[in-house]
């Protein structure tokens, strides 16, 4: 049969990303997929040079907008490694609530776009409404609604009082209660089974050889996260990586919403064990020599390295996102998948493009 | 000017369609336009409708820095948008490149490719100030058709 090349992208109304595949389709059956990347570069390490190591902490959290404290937190912690500074506990665990606040915005941010990409619009609006709970938890908290910037090299710039933790645990039992109510909806429904069960399969042995992280790689049913190292306050902290073995579209979404609760139950542990100590360390000296810092994004497992040289400037700030790892297992499910279902596969692996390509 | 004309530019003022166009933003503006769409801030008591085609808008947002890649895309995009039509900047960097404006592959604001009507600063712009030069844009529009005069303020504070 014929071949014949649709674009997918850059501009879809699916993705806010450009991301751009070219499809190569044997009648409505996807036989390759070819990713077409840069569309969003802006040479973010460029500003290295430029700016200090303190000022850098601004600019990484602008790598990806989503998940900005996380990436903020991944610096920090590299560069509190090259330096030795010990970070007080209570830096640690509002570390841990801060970022644990992002990873439920960003999954319920997934959830409404999943469910707007297979034409369920009431269910995304849906999602959008109860994440607008932790958005203000963030603006109240922080001072801003997306971009939080409490992360500095050495310790967090803010601290929640006594009023405030207790309002945060309110308003998550009832972004609990309310999520609760939508999980019949998201995992059991008729017509959405229709829509992902079976779509965009990756086995356990694909997912790992072709180096797939995050929900990803859970969804298929390898329980991996790093979280598990221990940093931050994780080491104190009870959790267990959330897992689901199908491998299919369904899988992954379900992954999410389990670990949106599991988050949920994180940031209420460390609230009830708030150590009470200083908010930062003092950073003396410049920062000299390599670390490699790995941290949990929501889409997966983020990794730093950072090369210091002695002088206010670093050298390299080098940063591998989820998103890059996970292009390879989307390019693997597609094959054999239908045309219409690309944008569930594609949407499955919570494409972030701005982060890979910086 | 007919009685029909009349009537379409009554309803290209009260429900302007938007599209939205991310020109290499960090997510965090574009998740800031999306959150308008949603029920907390709803647009849509506006008439405000997000739609995929450029054809059918006639108010595009443009989030984010252009590069050298994509801003043959924006103008694409631009171009293909019918008449009369009003383009509004959000953030920081769609305003004037942000904290990306000193890298190498950064040309610079939006106002560097295309023309812009209505700036919306902020890292991110607030919902609150998106719907605000939504709004205001729709002024710009009705200038152009000649049924009111350009608003003097197009920066959103």
């Amino acid at each position: 049969m014929s071949r014949t090349i649709i674009p997918f992208g850059p501009q879809h109304p699916v993705l806010p990303e450009p991301l751009h595949l070219k499809l190569v389709v044997e009648d409505e059956t996807i036989v390759e997929a070819v990713p077409a990347l840069g569309y969003v570069h802006r040479g973010l390490e460029t500003l290295a040079s430029i700016r200090d190591y303190n000022q850098m902490v601004y600019i990484v959290e602008r790598v990806c907008g989503i998940c900005s404290c996380i990436h903020a937190m991944c610096y920090c912690q590299g560069l509190e490694t090259m330096m030795n500074v010990e970070v007080p506990s209570r830096a640690k665990y509002l570390r841990v609530i801060w970022s644990e606040l992002h990873r439920i915005h960003s999954h319920l941010l997934w959830l409404g776009l999943f469910a707007d990409g297979f034409g369920f619009e009431s269910l995304f609006m849906q999602f959008w409404k109860i994440r607008e709970r932790v958005m203000d938890i963030n603006e109240a908290t922080a001072g801003n609604r997306v971009v939080i910037s409490v992360n500095v090299v050495g310790g967090v710039r803010r601290d929640l009082d006594k009023t405030q933790q207790r309002w945060i645990l309110d308003e998550l039992d009832k972004l609990e209660k309310e999520l609760r109510q939508l999980m019949k909806t998201m995992l059991d429904d008729y017509t959405v089974k229709k829509r992902t069960v079976g779509v965009g399969v990756l086995t356990a042995q694909q997912a790992l050889q072709l180096g797939a992280v995050g929900p990803t790689l859970r969804g298929s049913g390898v329980a991996q996260d790093a979280r598990q190292l221990g940093y931050a306050a994780f080491d104190e902290l009870d959790f267990e990586p959330v897992t689901s073995p199908e491998g299919d579209s369904w899988a992954r979404s379900k992954v999410r919403f389990m670990e949106t609760l599991q988050s949920m139950d994180i940031v209420r542990q460390a609230i009830s064990r708030l150590p009470d100590t200083e908010l930062a360390a003092k950073v003396p000296g410049k920062p000299t020599g390599e670390v490699v810092c790995r941290v949990e994004q929501p889409r997966g497992e983020l990794l730093y390295y950072l090369k210091g040289n002695g002088s206010k400037n670093m050298e390299r700030v080098r940063i591998r996102t989820p998103t890059f790892a996970n292009i390879p297992p989307l390019l693997a499910m597609l094959p054999g998948a239908q045309l219409a279902d690309v944008p569930i596969a594609a949407l499955t692996i919570d494409p972030c493009i701005s982060c890979t390509e910086r | 000017m007919g009685l029909l004309e009349n009537w379409i530019n009554k309803g290209r003022l009260k429900s302007p369609w938007v599209v939205h166009f991310d020109c290499g933003s960090c997510n965090g503006c574009d998740i800031e336009v999306l959150a308008c769409l949603t029920p907390v801030f709803d647009v849509e008591r506006f008439g405000i409708i997000n739609v995929g085609n450029p054809k059918h808008a006639d108010v595009l947002l443009v989030t984010g820095t252009v590069n050298h890649r994509n801003k043959k895309v924006l103008k694409n995009i631009y171009d293909q948008m019918p008449d009369p039509k009003a383009v509004i900047a959000i953030g920081a960097c769609g305003t004037s490149g942000g904290v990306f404006r000193e890298c190498y592959n950064v040309v610079g604001g939006v106002d560097q490719v295309i023309p812009v009507d209505v700036y919306v600063p902020g890292c991110p712009a607030k919902p609150d100030a998106i719907i605000d030069g939504v709004v205001t844009a729709l002024d710009v529009v009705k200038a152009k058709l000649g049924l009111g005069e350009m608003p003097k303020v197009t920066v959103i504070d």
